[in-house]
C-alpha cells in the first residue's frame, strides 16, 4: 500500500532543487563566513546572497534578517529578546491562546520571571479580535505577539489591522509566520510588524534553520553570546549550506505560490466532497478560507488516538493536536480555545495538511481510506 | 480455536510498559513472525513539579526497544478510565477500611477491557502482555495456567479474566523463568535488558505509600488498643494499616512483637496484640464477592480447590460453595492467618487458575469476624 503524507504542516520533504543547492554548497563552500581569507569571503558572498533573497521575500532589508536555528529560536529570541531589552519600560505582554508552544511556553517562562501576560481568546473560527487586542493594551505593554496563520486549524489572524492599531502604541509587534511563510504573501511594511519568525523546513527547505526579521531600530536582547556573527545579534558560525538551501526553498515556493494555493484549496474541496458523498458526520474546524494547505476536521464518533493509528496503518499520515510527553495525545490547546474544555471536537479531530508532490489522485485515495476508517468506527 | 494461520497473517498488539518483561514478550512475538504492534499505555499522570514524568522515560524505552525489534509503536492514554474504574475503587475501599488490590482491577477493567477493545479496533487478532501466566487450549476451551516461574506467577492478578478475554490473549513469556527473560533481553541487546523491575503499585511507584494516600484521603489519628481495651498508643489513620502487619506500630516493651489484629471504624480504633500467631489473626472460612471464573463451563455448587489469599502465597486446600447470589463461601482445610477483606482470593485446580473473587467477610467458627474490616 502506498503511503500518502498529509502532514506537511508538521514538516515537509526537501525540494530537489534545495538538495542540489545544499549538496553544491556542502561540496564547495566550506569556508567560515567570518574568516578574512579568500575561502571565508567566498562563503560570505554566498551567505549574503541568501540573506538578500530571504529579505526580499518579505520586503525587508538584508540587515533586518537574523539567521536562527529555526522557528522556535526565532520566536524565543523575539519574546525573550524584547522582554530583556524593554523590561524597564513595562512588564506586560499580549498574546493569544492559540499560539505555537514556542511562543506560549516562552511567555509562561516570562510570567515566572515577573512579567504579566494576557492570553487573548479566539472565536469559534480560531480568530482573535482586533477589538480584544485594543482593549488589552496598557501603557506598560511592551510586546504583542500574535501568530499569522495557525498551524492546527489554518485560521489567519488580522495581523495588518493589529499592526495599524499598534502604530499608535509603542509596543513591539511580533508575528510567528512559520506556518504561513511561503503560502501567504508577506510584506512586513504592509503588516506593520517589528519582528517576524519563519522556518525553512515547513517550505521544503532543510531542518535546523529559520530567521527572525527585526525591523531596523527595534530593540532586542540576545539569546546566544559568542562570536560577532549576525551583527552581534546571534553568535555561532553561520550554517551556510542550510542558508543556501533555505533561500532556494523560498525561491521555489514563491515561484509556485499561486499554483500551490489553487491546488491545495482544491484538495480541501476534494476531501470535503468525499466526506459529503460518503454521508459521514464531519465538521471543518476553523474557516475554510484560512491557510490553503491546512484542513482540520472532526469526525463524530471517532476517537482520535485510535483513529490516527488506524490512518497510519492505512498509510495516511496526518496528525492531531500536540504530542504529549509520553507520546499520547493531549487535547489541542487551539481546539480548547475555539470550542471549550469539554467539546467533542477535542477527541475526534485530525489535521490534513498538503504540500509539494501531492496529486489529486493521492488526495482521492487518502479520502477514500479515511472514509473507510470513519465508517468502521461509527458502525 | 487452534490457530492455523501463518503468524505473519496474525496481528498481535502487545502492551508495552517499558520494562524488560514486555520488551522480551514483544521480541519473542516478532521472532515468531507475527505482525506485532507495540502500544504503551499511559494510565497515570505522575508529572512532578519539575515536569518530570516517569511515563515519559518508560515510553522512551518502549521506543528504543520497538526500533531495535523493528515494530511500529504508539501510545494511548487511559488516564480517565483508570481514574474512574481503578483509582476511585481503590480510594473507596480504603475509606471502607479494606485493603484493595488495584492491580486486579487494572487487569480486569483497563488492560484486558479498555485496552483489549482498543487493540481489536486496530484489527488485532490477539492482545499480548508480559505477564507471567500461560494460556493453553484444553477440553475445547482456553485455560489460564500459572506462569512457569513459581516466584513470578501473576495469575493471582489475572483471576478476573473471562473465557472471552482469554481467547484473545497471549502471554509470550509465561513459560520462561525470569532469569531466562533477562538473558534473552541481554542477548538481543534490548535497551531494557538491565532495567530494574518496577515495584509496588503503578501509580504510587517508588513513593512513600503513606504520603501518597494522605494526599487523597484525610487521615484521622486514633487509639491503638488491645481487645481488653488497654490503650497502647496512637495510630496515624486506620487506612495505613493492614491485618497482620508488624512494622510501624512503635509499641515497645517486653514479650513478643506487636501486630495489627483488626480495626473498629466507628470508634477509629486499631486493635493490636502480641505474637505472630495471635489467635485473633486466624480464621477458618471467608465469603467472596465478585466471583469470576475463567471457564464458561457450568460449575458444581460445591467443589474442592486450592487457594491463594494473597500474592506469592503457597496454595492452601479449600472447599468452595457457590451461593445463589453469586457469592462464594470458601472453607479452609487449615486455619489461615490474616485473611484481609478487599484482597483477592484466587482458586486453582493444579496448574489451572479457575478464577477468583474479592474477600468480603472473614469467618471463624461459623461467625463473621467483625473486627477485620
Amino acid at each position: 500500500m502506498t503511503a500518502i503524507y498529509l502532514d506537511h504542516a508538521a514538516t515537509t520533504p526537501m525540494a530537489k532543487e534545495v538538495i542540489l543547492a545544499m549538496t553544491e554548497a556542502m561540496t564547495h563552500v566550506y569556508g567560515n563566513a567570518s574568516s578574512i581569507h579568500t575561502s571565508g569571503r567566498a562563503a560570505r558572498k554566498e551567505l549574503d546572497a541568501a540573506r538578500a533573497a530571504l529579505a526580499s521575500s518579505i520586503q525587508a532589508s538584508p540587515n533586518e534578517i537574523i539567521f536562527t536555528s529555526g522557528g522556535t529560536e526565532a520566536d524565543n529570541m523575539a519574546i525573550f529578546g524584547t522582554a530583556e531589552a524593554r523590561a524597564t519600560e513595562g512588564k506586560h505582554i499580549i498574546t493569544t491562546q492559540i499560539e505555537h508552544h514556542a511562543v506560549l511556553h516562552a511567555c509562561q517562562q516570562l510570567e515566572k520571571q515577573g512579567f504579566d501576560v494576557t492570553y487573548l481568546p479566539v472565536d469559534a473560527q480560531g480568530v482573535v479580535s482586533v477589538e480584544d487586542v485594543k482593549n488589552a493594551l496598557r501603557d506598560d505593554t511592551i510586546l504583542v505577539t500574535i501568530m499569522y496563520g495557525n498551524n492546527e486549524v489554518g485560521s489567519i489572524q488580522p495581523i495588518a489591522e493589529i499592526g495599524a492599531l499598534l502604530q499608535e502604541h509603542p509596543a513591539t509587534f511580533h508575528t510567528d509566520a512559520v506556518q504561513a511563510y511561503g503560502m501567504e504573501e508577506l510584506d512586513v511594511n504592509a503588516l506593520g510588524v517589528d519582528l517576524l519568525s519563519v522556518s525553512a523546513h515547513k517550505i521544503n527547505g532543510p531542518k535546523g534553520i529559520g530567521f527572525l526579521y527585526q525591523r531596523q531600530g527595534t530593540k532586542l536582547g540576545n539569546l546566544l553570546f559568542g562570536g560577532s556573527q549576525e551583527k552581534k545579534r546571534r553568535a555561532g558560525t553561520e550554517n551556510i549550506p542550510a542558508a543556501l538551501g533555505f533561500a532556494k526553498a523560498v525561491e521555489v515556493a514563491t515561484q509556485n505560490r499561486t499554483e500551490n494555493r489553487k491546488k491545495y484549496n482544491s484538495f480541501k474541496e476534494i476531501l470535503i466532497k468525499q466526506f459529503d458523498e460518503a454521508k459521514i458526520s464531519y465538521k471543518v474546524n476553523g474557516v475554510r478560507n484560512g491557510l490553503p494547505h491546512v484542513l482540520n476536521v472532526s469526525f463524530a464518533g471517532t476517537d482520535v488516538e485510535s483513529f490516527l493509528i488506524n490512518l497510519d496503518m492505512a498509510g495516511v499520515y496526518v496528525s492531531s493536536g500536540s504530542a504529549c510527553t509520553a507520546g499520547s495525545i493531549d487535547p489541542s490547546h487551539v481546539l480548547v480555545a475555539m470550542f471549550g474544555e469539554e467539546a467533542a471536537e477535542l477527541r475526534s479531530s485530525v489535521r490534513f495538511s498538503f504540500g509539494q508532490g501531492l496529486t489529486e489522485a493521492d488526495i482521492l485515495e487518502a479520502g477514500k481510506r479515511t472514509v473507510a476508517i470513519v465508517q468502521r468506527f461509527v458502525k | 480455536m487452534k490457530e492455523t494461520r501463518d503468524p505473519s497473517q496474525i496481528r498481535v498488539v502487545i502492551g508495552m510498559s517499558g520494562g524488560v518483561d514486555s520488551s522480551v514478550a514483544a521480541y519473542l512475538l516478532k521472532q515468531q513472525g507475527y505482525d506485532v504492534i507495540g502500544i504503551f499505555m499511559k494510565n497515570w499522570d505522575d508529572t512532578d513539579e519539575n515536569g518530570v514524568c516517569t511515563a515519559t522515560e518508560d515510553y522512551e524505552d518502549v521506543i528504543a526497544v520497538c526500533n531495535q525489534i523493528g515494530i511500529p509503536y504508539y501510545a494511548v492514554n487511559f488516564e480517565k478510565q483508570y481514574w474512574d474504574k481503578v483509582f476511585s475503587y481503590f480510594l473507596e475501599e480504603y475509606k471502607a477500611g479494606r485493603t484493595p488490590n488495584p492491580d486486579v482491577m487494572c487487569n480486569k477493567e483497563i488492560k484486558f477491557k479498555a485496552f483489549l477493545e482498543h487493540a481489536m479496533a486496530l484489527g488485532a487478532d490477539y492482545l499480548a502482555t508480559g505477564h507471567y501466566a500461560q494460556v493453553e487450549v484444553r477440553d475445547g476451551e482456553v485455560k489460564m495456567l500459572r506462569g512457569n516461574d513459581e516466584n513470578k506467577d501473576q495469575t493471582y492478578f489475572l483471576n478476573q479474566l473471562t473465557q472471552a478475554q482469554l481467547e484473545k490473549v497471549m502471554f509470550p513469556i509465561g513459560h520462561l523463568p525470569k532469569p531466562e527473560v533477562r538473558k534473552i533481553a541481554e542477548e538481543a541487546g534490548l535497551a531494557t535488558a538491565k532495567k530494574k523491575d518496577s515495584t509496588g503499585i503503578c501509580f504510587i511507584g517508588e513513593r512513600n505509600f503513606k504520603e501518597f494516600l494522605s494526599e487523597y484521603l484525610p487521615a484521622q489519628p486514633g487509639n491503638m488498643e488491645t481487645f481488653d481495651g488497654e490503650v497502647k498508643g496512637t495510630h496515624d489513620g486506620l487506612m495505613y494499616y493492614t491485618l497482620g502487619q508488624r512494622h510501624g506500630l512503635g509499641i515497645g516493651g517486653d514479650g513478643e512483637p506487636w501486630f495489627v489484629l483488626g480495626k473498629d471504624l466507628e470508634r477509629n480504633v486499631l486493635y493490636v496484640g502480641q505474637g505472630f500467631h495471635h489467635d485473633k489473626l486466624y480464621s477458618d472460612a471467608l465469603t467472596a464477592v465478585k466471583m469470576s471464573f475463567t471457564s464458561d463451563q457450568p460449575k458444581p455448587e460445591k467443589f474442592s480447590a486450592t487457594a491463594k489469599f494473597r500474592y506469592r502465597q503457597t496454595d492452601s486446600p479449600v472447599e468452595v460453595e457457590m451461593r445463589a447470589d453469586g457469592t462464594a463461601l470458601i472453607t479452609f482445610a487449615e486455619p489461615q492467618r490474616a485473611i484481609t477483606p478487599g484482597q483477592a482470593v484466587v482458586l486453582y485446580d493444579g496448574d489451572v487458575c479457575l478464577g477468583g473473587g474479592t474477600i468480603d467477610e472473614v469467618i471463624k467458627n461459623n461467625e463473621k469476624l467483625t473486627y477485620v474490616g
